[in-house]
């Protein structure tokens, strides 16, 4: 386990997401503590990867959609050096996949950890199960705030 | 009647280099002598060349090949995006070529010095952007990291385990160490080594990893009649096809409905609709295998047995001389050398020579693909 001043000081040096014209608003609701997916406003339909043009009736017009930041966990890795510096000191970490409860098929990349500014090696990997509930919280790093997950109190 | 690929043309040189984790050459000499290997075991000129193909990533441009080895004027070239997920599709652009009259002498080549040059996915600025910002900065770091996440969840869907990874892990090891060319020739490999090593991105361990690799190897391709009077025996190109779903998305995508059924189910379709056989009909298949998991998705896609039998698919020795569907004679990119599946283009030819190190007996049709999970390619090959 990552010490917690090692954690703070590691942090800053993780990889901040660069958002092209596409996701921003995603990053810009992030920000504001709410997780968000594009929505077709013609059709109805959420897609991720945000894109310009709706691929099931090619309306430009969306909307960003509130979540409710409820999931499951659909897959996870547990990621060992060789990595970038600032994520080999907190490895052997985890990144999971979700499966959004609103939004099936639509998988965010993240992590889960024990509380929202906890570092990426926080939980206890025998605590990692496809299929666990999981849900969102916000973590500032740098500029940015980014998604994280906590496990539902069973 | 419509033109068609179908045995139109051969790859009738082959040619590489050594293959190590640090050779002194420049990735464009090693290119060069691969080359010039391939056109001297073709019996062809090098002033004849009049079509290159090769992939993007590729730091030796066609210009500069050209004006080295003394190419004539080139009338085709093209460059096949997304890694590994090109290697095939260089044959079958100059297949194509060929056959619709627009080049008469294609090289394919791929030169890389990957054992001693820098890790692609160390380049953050390149990273990044889209699709990155979705993975990276949570740490999902390298490919290694992308398909480990695709293997975990097809394990949990179909039991399938680490000795099945490990299956696949071994038939590859066993066919290096019977070639002198590969870099695991004499390093055999145990069920304890494997079961016992590190952990690259749990559930994948360094022996579900490829090799890196210094090293160039080329092909290549004329008509099946300029074939004829070539210096060794045709290989003919029987079906070629490349694979983008709807929907797809970079290295791995993760949000289609059906994350375990990547591009090689696409790439499939195309290719057995113009084939005069199937995947029954296959003697050895040269599967590509950047991880271990992409053999078993794979065999899938290519239809070789159903969806989630993959992994019990490598059992009882089915991978291995002898067996149901020997793959990767040559070591593959697990244990002959990781030089973005062009290996497998050439250990395909040389099955079909009947020259292997670990030769199918009468082997005469061989199936190689390209890399799976990103949009990928692959070819039938017959004798």
């Amino acid at each position: 386990m990552t010490t917690a001043p090692e954690a703070a000081a590691s942090a800053d040096a993780l990889l901040l997401p660069v958002p092209d014209d596409d996701g921003a608003p995603f990053w810009e609701y992030a920000a504001r503590g709410e997780l968000r997916v594009q929505a077709c406003t013609a059709c109805g339909r959420l897609r991720f990867p945000p894109r310009p043009c709706c691929p099931h009736c090619r309306s430009f017009d969306s909307e960003w959609r509130r979540m409710s930041g409820r999931g499951r966990i659909w897959s996870y890795v547990r990621p060992h050096p060789p990595l970038l510096p600032a994520y080999a000191a907190q490895a052997p970490y985890n990144v999971i996949l979700v499966e959004l409860a609103d939004a099936p098929h639509i998988r965010l990349a993240g992590n889960l950890v024990t509380s929202a500014d906890a570092p990426l090696d926080s939980m206890d990997p025998a605590r990692l199960r496809i299929g666990a509930r999981v849900h969102v919280v916000f973590t500032e790093t740098g500029s940015m705030a980014v998604p994280r997950w906590l496990l539902e109190k069973s | 009647m419509a033109a068609t690929l179908k045995d139109a043309t051969a790859i009738v040189g082959i040619g590489q280099t050594a293959f190590a984790r640090h050779l002194p050459q420049s990735e464009k000499e090693l290119a060069c002598r691969a080359i010039l290997a391939a056109l001297a075991d073709a019996g062809i000129d090098p002033g004849e060349v009049d079509a290159f193909s090769s992939y993007t990533m590729e730091e030796t441009d066609e210009v500069e090949v050209a004006k080295a080895i003394g190419a004539g004027d080139v009338t085709f070239f093209s460059k096949i995006g997304y890694g590994g997920g090109g290697s095939c599709a260089t044959v079958g652009h100059l297949a194509a070529a060929v056959a619709t009259g627009q080049a008469t002498v294609g090289v394919a080549w791929r030169s890389r010095k990957r054992g001693s040059g820098p890790r692609p996915w160390k380049n953050t600025a390149v990273q990044l952007p889209t699709p990155g910002q979705w993975t990276r900065p949570f740490g999902l770091l390298r490919p290694a990291d992308e398909i480990g996440m695709l293997a975990r969840r097809y394990m949990h869907e179909y039991g399938a385990t680490r000795d099945h990874l490990f299956n696949v892990a071994m038939a590859c090891r066993n066919r290096a160490n019977e070639n002198p060319a590969a870099m695991m020739y004499e390093r055999p490999l145990t069920r304890e080594m494997y079961m016992t090593s590190r952990m690259i991105s749990d559930p994948l361990c360094l022996f579900d990893n490829c090799l890196e690799t210094d090293g160039a190897l080329a092909c290549v391709i004329v008509s099946a009649e300029r074939a004829r009077d070539c210096r060794n025996k045709p290989v003919y190109v029987h079906s070629a096809a490349q694979g983008l779903p709807s929907q797809h998305h970079g290295m791995v995508n993760y949000w289609n409905d059906d994350p375990l059924s990547g591009p090689a189910w696409t790439a499939a379709r195309h290719l057995w609709k113009q084939a005069d056989f199937g995947p029954q009909d296959v003697h050895v298949a040269q599967i590509y295998d950047a991880f271990t998991p992409l053999i078993p998705l794979s065999l899938e896609g290519y239809g070789f047995c159903g969806r989630g039998e993959g992994a019990a698919f490598t059992e009882g020795g089915a991978l291995e001389l002898g067996g149901r569907l020997p793959i990767n004679t040559g070591g593959g990119g697990l244990s002959e050398a990781y030089v973005h599946g062009f290996n497998l283009i050439n250990e395909g030819v040389k099955q079909l020579r009947g020259v292997s190190t670990a030769q199918v007996p009468d082997a005469t049709t061989c199936l190689v693909t390209a890399g799976e999970g990103v949009p990928t390619s692959a070819i039938l090959l017959r004798s």
